[in-house]
Parts: structure tokens; sequence; C-alpha cells
């Protein structure tokens, strides 16, 4: 097996006058799974097609296991890249059977390894079957499987998951992991479902507006974002807008201490980093809806200057109009520079979407 | 999308799934397409050049010594009037067999557009030969009959009965598609039906009225087949004569150039008409009620039952009786393999080369947006547009000028069927295009496919339905063609068109109708299949 690494440099992507991808820069180790996480709209589809030879960077390169596939007078065509993609819908030829699709891109003196992958994804006895005859995880399956026949240098999943039911969506993803680590395939995964990405991939890259913000490991983007864009983008979050002052910052759970220099700042404040206590420290608030997921639960509260918060906790903490008292855990919160501009527009509210994915489980 | 993202971030996430979904269209793919626009309108530019070329001082000349004035009137009067005739019977016969209750109404949807089956000589030899002076009425009665089957009134009535199923299917497929919840709102606001029929019903039918006229006129204008047998002169009867008879062909140059203005002229007005509406929704969430007939039930019947026996029973009944007399006769059957091998060949290769021609032009066009790709698309539909005598024509003057070795040929024939037919093709290889996505054909590349390989295992056999009723449909019409055939074909090259057409201007009816009939058995299916079902499927 070789092992492949993808190295993106600056990358850029142009629709007339409009940047789909701003220099984007990335390396992937051989053999791991990446994922390019962000809004829609965000280039990461574009920065995907890019890798595959469907759209054409206006500058940049793209090397793949040291080989130029994009760069100053190089462009090497789609079909000479080696590099498989698995589509939103599947793509299946509906004109060809579940083996035909497979075996498609095979030579055929290679027809025997058509079986070989139908049973890597568990689908060895449907190889008769038309596309339509498949349900939809079926059809991603075979998706899967037809773009690893050639044994491909690298594999693209541009939303794979995306047509399909919560539940189904949940458990294909482990499966598709673990198709992907027993070909020992390199991988891009591109999904606005943040908890996919962070639930699958090696190495998390999160795009926002044409640029990828930042690349780490799903703890490293959580836990330790490097800019407010991405600290709103990755995990439930409030951003409120304060200051810096002597190295304390004044949030709506009391001044608290930072290593910080003095000025204007955006304090992130994550949902689950709330604590909610019948009485005693915090800050009075009155709860408004108690949301339940099983695991878990979202308590929405008012506090006492009107503003609402989301807390995430393993049980309720009681009634709707129930008076509690809200502490912001000091650990946990982070302090950024304030950049300018709108708070509320790094605001990624795909939340409602995801919680009942999970909650479908 | 689940994402709250500020607006312009949303805009730019618009912008660029739509140009995923567009994909990209290779520059060979352009280029053929533009070398098939301009092989189409190639011609025409010489006819303009024929025309003009002694300068606009002779060519005014020619217009007036033409006798122009009088072939507009005459050419105008006519298309008024069919004009008139085919609204007078398309629309209420649409009204009846969508929105009320009339027994038998899916037998009438479909009887009101089988006329389409006939080619304009075919109705008007049946007609000529049913109610002519000395045809089949006038020998049961024993006596002549009076001169309604000739003349202006003759071309009026076959005319008007062949032409008025294209605005009926397209009002049909227009009122399945209105909104009752309009017809609703208006009724609760208080008008009666009289008053919504007028001003929420007529007002949403603009759109189909000003398409379906535009066809019903451009129909009159260009046919010839009819208009000759009736002994009715209009402006294609003028240049076929004009180029027959006379050794200078200028004046049928400068006839043509006047019918290819009078063209110009009314798809702008069309144009004029159309703009600027917002295209309605599509699919009503549910169907419009029934209005029922009541007490005028029998006169409805009355109605659509004269339509359908006009315009089908008469062509058949004569026909039929006709082909009858032909095969009981001692004498030789007088139709010739020759002509049966003639038409299918011609018409078999025209439908080959506009299928093939349509695929990149469609291709541009479904996938490639912006101007370049629409002046394409528009140039291949202007055969559409322009009477098959003037492209018969042009070609005449541009095979004479700059490709002399074709004159005279067969291939010339299938070139004019190409031009004139082309736009059938690229319409449903379109459609076909619009419902395949780009994805396919990048899988298959990431699968290590070439651009050829693509087109060869995934592009053709996932449009090829599309593929095949494009080229059914130039097939079928190619075969029926009668006046660029005439123009066109080689010193003794019969087909079954030119048969009926000859036959029937000698009044030799029996030898006019097995051409006829094999035409009509050709054409029933695939215009069945590729042009009316279409419309009443969705009808159950």
């Amino acid at each position: 097996m070789t092992i492949a690494a993808l190295e993106l440099q600056d990358v850029t992507i142009r629709y007339g006058n409009v940047t789909a991808v701003d220099s984007a820069s990335l390396t992937l180790r051989g053999g791991s799974l990446g994922a390019l996480v962000g809004p829609s709209g965000c280039g990461k589809t574009s920065l995907l097609r890019a890798i595959a030879g469907f759209e054409v960077p206006s500058s940049g390169e793209v090397v793949l296991a040291g080989t130029k596939l994009v760069g100053r007078g190089t462009f090497v065509p789609p079909e000479s890249r080696h590099i498989g993609m698995v589509f939103q819908e599947g793509a299946l030829f509906p004109h060809l059977s579940v083996w035909e699709n497979v075996a498609f891109g095979l030579a055929r003196g290679d027809r025997q390894r058509a079986d070989e992958v139908l049973r890597l994804v568990g689908l060895e006895s449907l190889g008769h079957r038309r596309p339509h005859e498949l349900s939809g995880g079926q059809q991603q399956r075979v998706a899967l499987a037809r773009a690893l026949a050639p044994r491909p240098c690298l594999v693209l999943l541009d939303e794979p998951f995306g047509g399909l039911d919560a539940s189904l969506r949940v458990r294909l993803r482990g499966e598709v992991r673990n198709i992907l680590r027993a070909a020992g395939t390199t991988a891009v995964l591109v999904t606005h479902d943040q908890e996919e990405a962070l639930s699958m991939a090696d190495q998390v890259s999160v795009m926002s507006r044409g640029r990828i913000l930042q690349t780490g490991t799903s703890k490293e983007v959580y836990e330790e974002p490097l800019s407010v864009e991405v600290a709103a983008l990755i995990g439930d979050a409030h951003l409120v807008r304060s200051r810096v002052a002597g190295g304390l910052v004044e949030t709506p759970f009391g001044m608290l201490r930072v290593e910080a220099a003095d000025g204007e700042c955006v304090v992130r404040i994550g949902s689950e980093d709330l604590d909610v206590r019948t009485a005693g420290d915090g800050v009075a608030a009155t709860l408004l809806t108690s949301r339940y997921f099983g695991h878990d639960v979202i308590d929405e509260f008012t506090l006492d200057d009107g503003s609402h918060y989301r807390v995430r906790l393993t049980r309720g903490s009681g009634e709707p109009g129930a008076r509690r008292t809200i502490m912001l855990r000091s650990e946990r919160f982070r302090v950024f520079p304030d950049v300018g501009g709108a708070v509320t527009a790094y605001r990624y509210a795909g939340d409602a979407q995801r919680r009942s994915a999970v909650a479908g489980s | 999308m689940s994402e709250l993202a500020p607006a312009p971030v949303a805009e730019a996430g618009r912008l660029f799934s739509y140009s995923h979904e567009s994909g990209r269209v290779s520059l060979g793919a352009k280029l053929l397409a533009t070398g098939v626009a301009a092989f189409v309108s190639l011609p025409l530019f010489y006819l303009f050049i024929r025309a003009g070329e002694r300068g606009a001082g002779v060519w005014l000349q020619h217009v007036r010594t033409a006798r122009t004035a009088e072939l507009l009137i005459s050419t105008l009067s006519i298309s008024a009037a069919v004009l008139a005739l085919s609204i007078a019977i398309a629309l209420p016969y649409a009204w009846l067999v969508t929105r009320t209750d009339l027994p038998g109404r899916r037998f009438w949807a479909v009887a009101g557009a089988l006329p389409l089956v006939f080619p304009s000589y075919i109705a008007a030899f049946a007609i000529v030969s049913i109610l002519g002076p000395h045809g089949l009425l006038a020998s049961l009665l024993g006596r002549p009959f009076p001169e309604v089957a000739y003349g202006w009134s003759g071309a009026l009535l076959a005319l008007g009965l062949l032409s008025y199923p294209y605005l009926y299917l397209l009002l049909v497929a227009a009122l399945r598609h209105l909104d009752p919840a309009l017809e609703e709102a208006a009724r609760s606001l208080g008008h009666s039906p009289a008053q919504v029929a007028r001003r929420i019903v007529i007002p949403q039918l603009r759109v189909p009225l000003a398409a379906g006229s535009l066809v019903v006129v451009l129909y009159v204008l260009s046919d010839f087949g009819a208009v000759s047998i009736v002994r009715y002169d209009t402006f294609t009867t003028a240049i076929y004569d004009a180029y027959r008879g006379l050794f200078d062909r200028t004046i049928a140059a400068v006839l043509a150039t006047v019918l290819v203005a009078l063209t110009l002229v009314l798809l702008a007005a069309e144009w004029l008409i159309v703009r600027g509406v917002a295209p309605g929704r599509l699919r009503p969430s549910r169907a419009s009620r029934r209005t029922p007939l009541g007490r005028w039930t029998p006169a409805a019947l009355v109605f659509v039952g004269t339509v359908t026996l006009a315009a089908i029973g008469i062509p058949l009944a004569a026909i039929g009786t006709w082909s009858a007399r032909a095969l009981m006769a001692a004498e030789r059957v007088p139709l010739e393999g020759s002509a049966i091998w003639n038409s299918f060949s011609v018409s078999f290769a025209a439908a080959l080369v506009c299928v093939a021609a349509s695929i990149p032009v469609a291709a541009w066009a479904v996938r490639g947006h912006g101007l370049p790709a629409t002046i394409v698309e528009r140039l291949t539909f202007s055969g559409y547009a322009l009477p098959g005598i003037v492209i018969a024509l042009s070609l005449v003057f541009a095979a004479t000028r700059i490709a002399r070795p074709f004159y005279q040929t067969a291939t010339l024939l299938v070139l004019a069927y190409v031009i004139r037919f082309l736009p059938e093709a690229v319409a449903a290889t379109r459609s076909a295009f619009s419902a395949l996505s780009p994805r396919f054909e990048e899988a298959a590349r990431s699968l290590g496919l070439g651009r050829l390989q693509v087109l060869r295992r995934v592009t053709v056999p996932m449009i090829r339905p599309g593929l095949l009723a494009g080229g059914g449909l130039v097939f079928l019409t190619s075969m029926k063609e009668l006046p660029a055939t005439l123009i066109l074909r080689p010193t003794g090259f019969e087909t079954l068109a030119t048969r009926v057409w000859a036959e029937a201007s000698l009044s030799s009816w029996s030898r006019a109708a097995l051409p006829s009939l094999l035409i009509l058995l050709v054409s029933a299916l695939p215009v069945w299949a590729l042009v009316i079902r279409p419309v009443f499927r969705e009808e159950r």
C-alpha cells in the first residue's frame, strides 16, 4: 500500500469576480482522513472539486504523493489523477448494474477486484441489482466501492451522507471510516456537519468564506480554536462583546481573570461550560424551555438583563419558569481580540439539525 | 441549507452550487456546436446575397414586378382567417376536455390532437377529392358540387383543420397547470364564472395563445402542399412557380427574402407579447373543479364531434376509399418501391445527422449558460421558423456558388432536412441533458475515462431515450416534407411525398391514396408517442 500525502499550496479558485477559495493550504498525511468543514458556500466543495480536477484553480499547487497535479503550467486531467470520488447523491450509473458500476473503472483483466471491493462494503450479494433497487445507504456504499476499486491514491467524499436519514447517517459514518481504514486509503471528506467531521476525521480543517481558518485534530479545533470565527463555527457557543482591562474581563457571569492584553474583545461561552444550580453563587436566571435529547438536555435560560443562554446538561434543571443560578466554569471560557464586524455573522446555526440527528440514533 | 449564514455568504453559496451543477463544456464541444450553428445559418446568407446582388434598387423593382402586394394580401388574409378558425376551434375544445364533465373527454382530448398526423398535402388531397366539383360527394349526388374545395375556402378548411391542434395542445397543457386557487379566490371575491374566465383564466392563457398563434401562422406561411393542391396562391407557391418557370431565379430569391422578413416580424411580435410574463407555477397541488355542462352537454358533444369528423373522419374516409379502389383496380398497383426506399433513406440520414449534431449544441446550451451558448442554440433554431421552400432555395444558391458537386444530389436534400428539423433533435436532446447531472460524467472521469470514452459509455447511454425521440421526430417530419424535396431532389428522384403531391395535383386520386396511406401508417405511431401522449400522460 503506497503511503500518499496530499499537499495543497495557496490554492485559489475564482468564478468570475467571486473568490470561492482564497489561497488554501493543507497537508494531509498518507493513510489518514482529513475533513473540510464549514457552512455551505464556504468553498469546501470547490476545493474538493479542484483536488479531483473538476475545477481549475486560478493559482496555487496541488501535489499528490509527490506528483504535481496542478501548478504553474501543469494540469493533470481528472481521469489521470488516480483520485476516487464519492458524490453526494452517489451518482451511480442508472443504466448499469451494481457490479458493472463497481467494475466501471477497472481494466478488463482485473474484474475479480470488483467482487473484492463489493465484499469490502458488505454488498457482494447485490451485484446484479440496479442502483434504483438499493436503499440510500446501500447506494452510498456502492459509490464508495466504485471509487475504491481502481485502488486510488486518494478518495474524496463530497457530503456523502447528505441525502440519508439521521440514524443511517450515524451508522454509515462508522462503517465508511472502517472501510477506508481497512483499505488504507488517504481520504478527504467534505461536510457541513461538524459532528461528522469531528467524529470521523484524523485532521479537521475549518473553512469559512473561502479560507481555511484552522487545521488540526478534532480536539485541537474544538478545545483550542485559534480565532473567534473557529470558536463560533465549532461547538455550540455564545459570543459576547466585552473589554479586557487590567487582566480582568467582564462577562454576564461576573468579572473573570484572563491573560490577555487590554482592549475590546469577544468572549466565547460554550453551552457545555455553564453550570446550573438551584441556589448559591452565580447569576440569577429563569428557565425558559427545556429540550430533551436522551443522553443530554439543552435548557434555555433568560438572564435578568434579558439575554438568552443555552446550557447543555446531562439532566434537565426543572420546569419552565423555575428560578436558578448559573455559573461559568472559569477554566473553560476563551477570549479573542475583537476584530470588528458583526459577531453574529460568525454564528453557526446548524445546531438544531445536528442535535436532532443525534436524537434519532 | 440549515446554516443561518449572513446574506453575502449565502448569496455566494448559491452562486457556487449553481456553477457546480452546470459543469464544464469542453472546447471541442463548443467548437462543434459553433460549427453546426454556422453551417445551418450559412445558406440563408447566400439567399440574401443572391436576392440583393444587383443592389437595393433592382431588388425593389423586382418586389414590384413580382405581384408582391397581391401575394402579401392573399397570404396575410388566409393566415388571419386560419388563425381565427384555429382559435375558435382550439379554445373551446381545450376548455371542454380539461375543465368540464364532457362525456368521453379522454377520447375527445386525444382525438382533438390527431390531425397532427396528416401532412398538409394529404389533408388537402382528401378535401379536394371529396368536396371537389368532381369528387366523391359530387359523384354520389350525381351533379357537380359547388367550388368550396378550391381557392380561399378550400385553403381555409384544409389549413384551419390542420393547424388548430398546435394551439390546442399548448392550451390543454396550460389549462391543466393553472392554479385553481386563483379562480377560487376570484369567486370568493364575488366574481361570476364568466367573469373569472374573462379576468383570470384568459389572461393567464396569454403566453400559450401567443405561442400557439405564432406556430399556426408560421405553419400557414410555410405551407406549400395544401395551397398548391387547392390552387390558392401564396408566397410559397409563387416562389415555386418563379423558381420552376423562369430562367432567372432572382424573382424567386426576392420573394423568399420578403417571406423571411414577414417571419421575422411575426417572431418579434410574439416576443413582445410573451416577454415580461412571469412563468406561472407549474403543477398545481390539486386539479381544478370541473364545470358541469348540464343541458349544454349535447351542444358540446355536437361541437367536438363535428370538429373530429371534419378533421379526421373526412381525410381517413377519403384515403380509405381511394386506397380500396386502387387495390381493387385491375391495373398494376401504382406504388413504386424506389419512392419508399428514397423516402426512408434520406429521412433516416437526416435523423442520424441531426441527432449527432444536437449533442454538442444541447450540451453547451444546458451546461454552458452565457451569451455564446444562447446565440449558438438560437441559430440552430432558425430553420424552424423558416419555410422549407426558403431553406431549399437558399441551399440551391449556396450550392451553386460554393459546393457545385452537391447540386442535384440527395446529399443536398438531406442537408435541407437537417437545417429545417435540427431544432426537433436539439429540443429533445436538450431536455435529456438537463435531466442528466454532470456528476455522472465526473464520476466516470475520476474512474480514469477520457472525454470521448465518457461520451460513449456514460453520456450517450444515459440520454439515449432523448436521442431516440429526437431522431424519431426528425425522421418522421423529414419523410412528410414536401416543398424542399420538390426543389432539391435530383431529377427523377421520387419520394412518397412527391408521389402524393404529383398525383393529387393531377386529380388522380387513387394513385395518390396508397403512398398517403403509407405515410400515415409510418407517422401515426411516432406522432402518438412523441407529440400527443406526453401532453396527456399525466391525466388519469
